[in-house]
């Protein structure tokens, strides 16, 4: 056990140190929820040559905190027919996940909850819990529209889990730890993963768009087919910690993707003071977190949505194969040189343009063979 | 209490904490909003119209394809972890294990690829 600072009792400390992680960890969900809900409204708008909310306070600063007040105040209705428990217990199951993913996200050196040995395989344990949630709210409901979007997601969330685990082992290969620490600790300066292992970058973003169910991947909520999805029956503050945990979890996985591609913490001058040098990586690393937050929103506003064969044939056909291919390359490679990851940066650079070039050529290939079959139909019937 | 230990505790906590702050939240709403229910509102929405049946009944077994190729691979993903992990101390040795290993399994995904168990209709 650590000492705490000006003397604090060893254990008392130990103690006092989880209530402020806690406390810190529920502050940043719900926080980070109001704060990205306001900027998804007013980027979509930006984008949209809209002026998003304007009224409540000075720029319509206090619209997600009236929203908030509005759903706490809310009739809490749960339809005869629904699954008494397990619809009362689905947010719970979505929410205490997400919250616990914070355990390890390492802010800076020394302000993370704990620097568990095994960081990377506990968060993907927590995300896959997410699912579980999912298909019981889906179920619970008794309804059609929620049964169908609690299957999709299922259906969509564990197909995505797989590249996206095999994207985050390709990491662990090249670094050689699981622990969150460990990783930011391997990427000094301008050395990145992100330069090392661009491809493992680009199909994890991909999966993880897909694991937060944001477009293009938010089927099980497609509001055109599915009303809400496995949220249909859920109303007032149980649909807003819904919300919230959906706001978590992008947090969450921009945050994976600043620690393990973009060196997390590290940035210019986080060595300069002992205390002024963590302050700096907690800043360096939330605005790295938040500019894919930020992505995520500019792609919600700029592409249209999957269709449920397109999604799991990219995921099963293209995703999976490329990923594993990139982990074989990658695993070769770095027995190979032992010393030096240069070749495996050239080869990683070389196979995502290669892949990346592939796409138009396999869309077409798809095209023709639908024109083919959509001609032979043609030719039967006539 | 070993350090190790300590960080589980962590863990603990946070899901403590995490289903403590929903039930929280619940009570409150609770206290905060009214609560009228009528017939019409505690009927399972369907878009405006009568309900038809329940939805606990028979759906596609598509799911069910999906989820039996994603148990395979997600057993593999769990072994892929350590052998990550290890990965200079095995060398050459462990590498080609786990080639044939994942062959094994690319088999079997082509396999299904074949059949058609990918397509989605």
């Amino acid at each position: 056990m650590v000492p705490g600072p000006f003397g604090l009792d060893p254990v008392l400390w130990a103690v006092l140190r989880l209530v402020i992680a806690v406390a810190l960890a529920a502050g940043l969900v719900f926080n980070g929820a109001l704060a990205q809900i306001y900027l998804e409204r007013k980027i979509q708008a930006i984008i949209q040559d809209r002026t998003g909310p304007m009224h409540t306070g000075p720029y319509g600063l206090l619209q997600t905190f009236a929203d908030a007040i509005k759903l706490l105040g809310k009739e809490d209705i749960r339809a005869r027919l629904t699954d008494h428990w397990f619809f009362l217990a689905a947010p719970a199951i979505v929410f205490a996940p997400m919250l616990a993913s914070y355990v390890v996200i390492p802010f800076a050196p020394g302000v993370m909850g704990a620097d568990l040995n095994v960081g990377l395989l506990y968060l993907t344990t927590l995300g896959s819990m997410t699912v579980l949630g999912i298909v019981i709210a889906g179920w619970a409901s008794n309804n059609k529209y929620s049964l169908i979007g609690g299957l999709r997601s299922a259906g969509q969330l564990i197909s995505y889990e797989v590249p996206q685990i095999v994207s985050l082992v390709t990491v662990v290969l090249v670094v050689g730890s699981l622990s969150m620490t460990a990783i930011v600790g391997s990427q000094p300066g301008l050395q990145v993963n992100a330069l090392i292992i661009p491809l493992a970058f680009v199909t994890y973003f991909i999966a993880g768009l897909a694991e937060t169910n944001r477009v293009p991947f938010d089927l099980p909520e497609a509001e055109s087919e599915l009303v809400a999805g496995f949220l249909t029956e859920y109303s007032g503050m149980r649909w807003g910690l819904f919300f919230v945990a959906e706001y978590g979890e992008v947090t969450v996985v921009s945050s994976i993707i600043a620690t393990l591609w973009f060196g997390g913490w590290h940035g210019p001058f986080t060595d300069v003071h002992p205390l002024l040098g963590p302050a700096l990586g907690v800043l360096w690393f939330t605005l790295k977190t938040y500019f894919f937050v930020l992505v995520f929103m500019w792609i919600r506003a700029t592409l249209p949505r999957f269709r449920i064969d397109q999604l799991m044939s990219f995921c099963w056909k293209f995703l999976i194969p490329v990923t594993l291919v990139n982990l074989l390359v990658t695993a070769i490679l770095v027995l190979a040189f032992p010393t030096s990851l240069v070749p495996v940066a050239i080869a990683n650079w070389i196979l995502l343009f290669v892949f990346a070039a592939s796409i138009p050529f396999l869309q077409r290939r798809r095209l023709v063979s639908l024109r083919a079959r959509l001609a032979a139909r043609e030719h039967a019937v006539a | 209490m070993p350090d190790y230990n300590l960080s589980y505790v962590y863990v603990f906590a946070f899901f403590v904490v995490g289903a403590g702050i929903v039930s929280v939240m619940m009570l409150l709403s609770h206290l905060l909003a009214p609560f009228k229910p009528t017939r019409e509102k505690l009927r399972t929405y369907e878009s405006g119209e009568e309900p038809v049946g329940q939805a606990w009944g028979r759906y596609p077994t598509h799911f069910y394809v999906f989820a039996l190729l994603f148990v395979v691979f997600d057993v593999e993903v769990i072994f892929l972890f350590p052998w990550a992990v290890l990965f200079r101390e095995l060398g050459w040795y462990g590498l080609v294990e786990m080639a044939v290993f994942i062959a094994i399994l690319v088999v079997g995904l082509f396999y299904a690829w074949k059949k058609k168990a990918l397509n989605w209709y």
